[in-house]
């Protein structure tokens, strides 16, 4: 189970080690009822514990990314690790429609911009 | 001292545990942390195939210390085979309707590969990797 906290208007939801494919379905599904339930305006996805990223954790995470935008709300994904990140370009893995940042604060200050420039504009 | 590890593979948890074994064989044969991420990430794509296409079956970590050391993969089923090795190695080609990047991604990232596999007789993938 991956437990979804709320800050503001964001959404956090961090993972754990040793995700299982179940997992990423669920956090796909919760995600997707709570951003309404709680009008986010944001989602940040914390990998840093999270050893592997393979391909069905990489399609998952794409599919979790689409269905929050669809949802109105931004999504940023943080705390790919070093090694983590080298082996899914071995293997040929990819992320590139989903925004990524170094970590937390960096994921908060992205979303923040995000809100700023919508702010701006609007 | 040479060390071999069995996962029985029935459901995706066991995917996690297998590539959790196959990391911790890698680091006690003494791969570099980036390597040992290569290796459990190999691991997941083989047992996924496992469970994906065949319910069930087995992966098989050993490390090998003998001339080189390094580390030996054997994911092993009877499933149902596969129909066409060559195409099921090319990046993208899946029968379902995942990204078809396993089998050639488990391919690039280890130094060796061998694919035995025939319709009705089940697939074995034996892949290796030496430490640098």
């Amino acid at each position: 189970m991956v437990p979804i906290l709320k800050h503001g208007k964001f959404l956090i939801a961090s993972i754990v080690s040793a995700l299982t494919d179940q997992d990423l379905i669920q956090l796909r599904d919760e995600l997707a009822n709570k951003i309404g339930q709680v009008r986010a305006h944001g989602v940040i996805i914390d990998v840093t514990a999270v050893d592997v990223l393979d391909s069905f954790a990489t399609r998952t995470l794409r599919d979790i990314a689409r269905t929050v935008k669809l949802r109105g709300a931004k999504i940023v994904l943080v705390g790919i690790q070093p090694d983590v990140a080298f082996a899914m370009v071995q293997l040929g893995l990819s992320l590139d429609e989903v925004d990524t940042a170094l970590d937390l604060e960096e994921g908060f200050s992205h979303l923040r911009r995000g809100e700023e420039r919508s702010r701006h504009a609007g | 001292m040479p060390a071999e590890t069995r996962v029985a593979i029935d459901r995706e948890t066991d995917i996690v545990t297998a590539r959790q074994k196959g990391r911790e064989l890698a680091a006690a044969c003494g791969f570099a942390s980036t390597d040992q991420t290569l290796i459990a990430l190999a691991i997941s794509e083989l047992a996924r195939n496992i469970v994906v296409y065949a319910q069930r079956g087995e992966i098989i970590v050993k490390s090998e210390f003998g001339e080189r050391r390094g580390i030996e993969i054997v994911a092993r089923d009877q499933g149902p085979g596969i129909l066409n090795v060559a195409l099921a190695l090319q990046d993208g080609y899946s029968t379902a309707k995942s990204l078809g990047l396993g089998l050639p991604g488990a391919r690039r990232v280890m130094d060796e590969f061998e694919i035995d596999s025939a319709p009705g007789r089940g697939t074995t993938v034996t892949v290796r990797k030496w430490v640098r």
